[in-house]
């Protein structure tokens, strides 16, 4: 019988197979046809022939892979084919979205743009600029960010130092709840707030619903890097009869701070670029408006969707909301990239 | 990445008990410590009073609302806050947030999945680090930023695509197209895909590599081929952590504002079709009937919040919990 | 059906970093053939590179020739998937898929390489068990997972699960080192009802179960750290034991380093 079972496998350790430049070869052949069929048929979109391009790469790989070497290894190879072809596939449309921005963005962009507001300059017009926008981002995210990072990073000493029982789960718990809150959700809570006491809308306001979307965030990362910091540290210090809470001030917290520092940053670069809230609560400004206290506000985000809404199709507008991206895309790197230039620079020797 | 992993995990006993005894003891009486804890939990305290303030508040306000209205606020097709008295319904709402979800999820996971295994299993080494690296910052772009770019550039490409679907799928009913501007459920489920294509693949990306190397090793040994090592030692390690991660990226879909607002081009009625313009979804209706609304539409669009807001609490919550119970699983074949 | 490997001039690297230099030897059939030497000596990269499983991590590769019965396992057009397949191999953790019954871990292998009748794997699962001395353990709980059993009792599930699909020589990576001494026995005897069928190697840091187990050993040994391992001798393992032609080999053996 085993002798039966046996005879079903190759003999040999040689399996005809394919050479090494196949799939390149495969794979150029197919983004030929599919360009030569796109051609022929005059068909006007890039999505179709990378469309006709990929199946044909997956499809032409199983034939071709099937006949010489075997089912198996066509699975396998199809496998691959997928993967690439998934991968590149999500590459397209990221790549596309960066190009557009930048390639757009920097018609407008200049010094012009950046220190002036868009004054009485009508939305279908050329001219104006982003200043007021840039003060009324910068004073609700800082605002955002006085509010929750001590409340966030406080939360997460509770969790991590004091923190058992109810109380304890019950945070952790509703913490992971607020991480999913939609943003147009935290606004609306801000909204019905402002609805009962009869306000106007102003710059504050948004500040607030930005910053309940913070907190979590904080706490999630201060938690992690808290809990980073080594026991023996904390030890240490408890047994030199040094007080818990100068402990966690003087110790565990100068430990962890470059993993703090980070992730309030990143919790930065994610709610500078919320709109939805802002569009509930400020309003928008064409004006230089610097109190965020009183009187509607304008903000990068929200000043790039007015501009693209209410312009109807004006192509100085979209100029504009495509100069609004790149800067704020700009802003958002540089706080990611130099948040985990810091994560690394500062890791904690006991870090993966 | 994954930052539930570490909270559902037992807490650290960050000190000795015998310690803490001793400094409970004394301590209780140090002020410095009062005052500290004191500050402390008080934040966490705050947190659980925001959670409580909204979903109290939105309640409040959605209740004043849904008195008002003459219509049934889950069954009705239409959106008139202006008459006397006021009708409005989530029906839509509810139709096209699913819709666009769906089509969002059944896009953005397959692929996800595939470029997870791709930086995992697939790509040199060499690639996959600064690939990984670029889908982290690609995770940070606002979603303002997602809005336009589809409005501008993806909208307009999608004529091409569209009339193949009319053309091979149009007897479907679902595929049929009367030739408007490709504002429609089909785009906004494409950029959306693309939106939290990051979300996942990054997720999905940190399972696959838990998946423990010997296993894999022991299927390679068997004379196992690469996809057939993965079929065997990765996916069933992974399973549940991508279904996490989907649920996750659904709850970004479920509540997304912007992209879909900019995208689509809203009516209040459901399109048998996916590609004629038209429907709208929870955050999107906010967004765009905000501006004008007088204080009952705005309780009208308070009381569609509190709609999304549960719905995105069970999915999250979903997700939550198999992570969870994943966590128990793997502890046990520790 | 079992084969002989021929070894002659093999090295083999992880990146720039040369792991081990210039080996050559030949393993017997129907023999167990023992690895033993100081902890990095290059035995389990030696090991690994006689199923191509070294270039599966990062930066590992290998130059030389390993013959497997005169056929290069490194030449041009071979499928290193058939020869893990002719080359079973057995780890120093119990490795069972924790996902799959015990029947479906001995079947795994099969199932691979084509379609077979419910009948069919049966009786190469019944087989494959009894050849590892597990039949009577598990016959009741099947369709158990594999993760369930002993630690003992999962290795000889993988190395039931390495013989199902009939391979030629049986790899085994210190097999018994995470094992208590009562299962390390139970597989000691089973090598040696095995070595009838396969040609077996076994890494091993126990010099007593080297001289159990085996009919020839060969010891490993590296100049100082970082420097690459070299096969020192190989010869039968009654005289590698009693009268090693190397002096460093009876240093080790008598226990003097490693």
């Amino acid at each position: 019988m085993s002798t039966a079972i046996t005879e079903k496998r190759p003999s040999t350790l040689r399996g005809a197979s394919l050479p090494k430049w196949s799939p390149y070869a495969i794979a150029a052949g197919s983004v030929a046809l599919g360009l030569g069929i796109s051609a022929a048929a005059g068909l006007d979109s890039s999505i179709q022939w990378v469309l006709i391009a990929g199946l044909l790469f997956v499809l032409g790989t199983y034939a071709i892979a099937a006949r010489v070497e075997g089912r198996r290894q066509a699975k396998d190879r199809v496998a691959t084919a997928l993967v690439w072809v998934a991968f590149l596939l999500a590459v397209v449309p990221l790549v596309s979205l960066v190009w557009s921005t930048v390639s757009r963005g920097v018609k407008v962009l200049d010094i012009y743009f950046l220190t002036h507001s868009m004054g009485l300059v009508a939305d279908s017009e050329p001219g104006g600029g982003i200043y007021h926008a840039i003060i009324g981002s910068l004073e609700q995210v800082g605002l955002a960010t006085l509010i929750a990072a001590p409340i966030g990073v406080l939360t997460a000493i509770y969790l991590v130092e004091y923190g058992r029982g109810k109380l304890a789960k019950a945070v952790t718990f509703f913490v992971d709840v607020m991480t999913g809150i939609p943003s147009i959700v935290a606004g609306l809570f801000i909204l019905s707030i402002m609805l009962m006491f009869d306000m106007q809308p102003f710059g504050f306001a948004g500040s607030l619903a930005l910053a309940i979307l913070m907190m979590p965030v904080v706490v999630r990362s201060t938690e992690e890097m808290l809990k980073l910091v080594p026991n023996e540290l904390r030890e240490a210090s408890l047994a030199l009869g040094i007080p818990k809470w100068r402990t966690i001030l003087k110790v565990v917290i100068p430990t962890s701070l470059g993993g703090i520092t980070t992730g309030i940053m990143l919790a930065i670069a994610r709610i500078a670029g919320e709109t939805a809230p802002v569009l509930l609560l400020v309003w928008g400004n064409s004006l230089i408006n610097s109190n965020p206290f009183e009187g509607a506000q304008q903000s990068l985000p929200l000043y790039i969707y007015q501009q693209y809404a209410n312009s109807a199709g004006s192509g100085a507008a979209y100029d504009r909301a495509w100069a609004a991206s790149l800067t704020l895309i700009a802003f958002v790197m540089i706080l990611n990239l130099v948040a985990r230039g810091i994560a690394r620079w500062k890791a904690p020797k006991t870090g993966r | 990445m994954d930052t539930t992993q570490i909270t559902d995990a037992p807490p650290p006993t960050p000190q000795p008990t015998v310690a803490e005894q001793k400094r409970a003891a004394r301590g209780a009486t140090r002020p410095g410590d009062r005052i500290f804890l004191g500050l402390s939990r008080g934040s966490g305290i705050l947190l659980l009073v925001i959670m409580a303030a909204i979903a109290g508040f939105l309640t409040y306000r959605a209740s004043i609302a849904i008195s008002k209205d003459d219509a049934n606020f889950f069954t009705t097709f239409e959106w008139n806050t202006q008459l006397i008295p006021p009708k409005f319904g989530i029906a839509v709402l509810v139709f096209g947030t699913i819709v666009s979800s769906i089509i969002a999820m059944a896009i953005a996971v397959p692929i996800a999945v595939a470029i997870a295994l791709f930086l995992t299993h697939y790509a040199p080494r060499r690639l996959s680090g600064p690939i990984a690296y670029v889908i982290d910052l690609l995770a940070a772009v606002p979603s303002i930023v997602y809005g336009l770019w589809g409005a501008l550039i993806l909208v307009p490409h999608m004529n091409g695509l569209y009339g193949w679907l009319d053309d091979y799928l149009g007897w479907t009913g679902i595929f049929t197209w009367q030739g408007g501007a490709p504002r429609s459920m089909l785009t906004v489920g494409i950029l959306l895909a693309i939106m939290i294509l990051p979300i996942i693949t990054n997720v999905s990306r940190e399972v696959f590599r838990q998946a423990p190397q010997m296993i894999e090793e022991a299927a390679l040994a068997l004379g196992a081929t690469r996809w057939e090592v993965i079929r065997m030692a990765v996916i069933p390690f992974g399973r549940s952590g991508v279904i996490s991660a989907s649920m996750l990226g659904l709850g970004r879909a479920l509540g997304e504002t912007m992209a879909v607002a900019t995208v689509l081009s809203p009516t209040f009625d459901i399109q048998a079709s996916l590609l004629d313009p038209g429907g709208g979804t929870f955050a999107q209706n906010i967004a765009s009937k905000f501006g004008e609304a007088s204080e009952t539409g705005r309780d009208a669009l308070i009381a569609s919040g509190l709609v999304l807001f549960v719905i995105t609490l069970l999915v999250n919550g979903a997700a939550r919990m198999i992570i969870a119970r994943r966590k128990e699983y793997s502890g046990a074949n520790a | 059906m079992a084969k002989r490997i021929d070894v002659s001039g093999l090295t083999a690297y992880y990146g720039s970093h040369k792991a081990i230099e210039d080996i050559s030897m030949t393993v017997e059939p129907r023999s167990v053939t023992a690895f033993i030497g100081p902890s990095g000596c290059g035995k389990s990269t030696f090991l690994r590179t006689l199923n191509r499983m070294h270039e599966v991590t990062s930066g590992g590769r290998v130059e030389g020739k390993v013959l497997l019965d005169d056929e290069d396992l490194y030449g041009q057009g071979i499928d290193p998937v058939s020869v893990r397949r002719e080359v079973g191999m057995v780890f120093q953790r119990p490795n069972p898929f924790p996902t799959m019954s015990i029947f479906d871990n001995v079947a795994a292998g099969l199932r691979l390489n084509g379609s077979y009748k419910k009948s069919e794997l049966s009786e190469v699962v019944e087989k494959s068990l009894k050849g590892a001395n597990l039949w009577n353990e598990v016959k009741d709980r099947l369709n158990k997972p594999g993760s369930g059993l002993s630690g003992g009792q999962q290795q000889r599930l993988c190395i039931a699960r390495a013989i199902a699909v009939e391979p030629k020589v049986l790899l085994m990576d210190e097999p018994c080192s995470a094992l208590d001494p009562i299962s390390t026995l139970a597989i000691e005897d089973l090598i040696g009802e095995l070595k009838e069928r396969f040609t077996i190697v076994i890494v091993t840091h126990n010099m007593q179960q080297a001289a159990r187990v085996s009919d020839r050993t060969a010891f490993f040994n590296l100049a100082a750290v970082g420097q690459p391992g070299k096969l020192i001798e190989i010869d039968e393992t009654e005289r590698i034991f009693s009268n090693p032609s190397v002096q460093a080999t009876e240093d080790y053996i008598s226990g003097r380093f490693g």
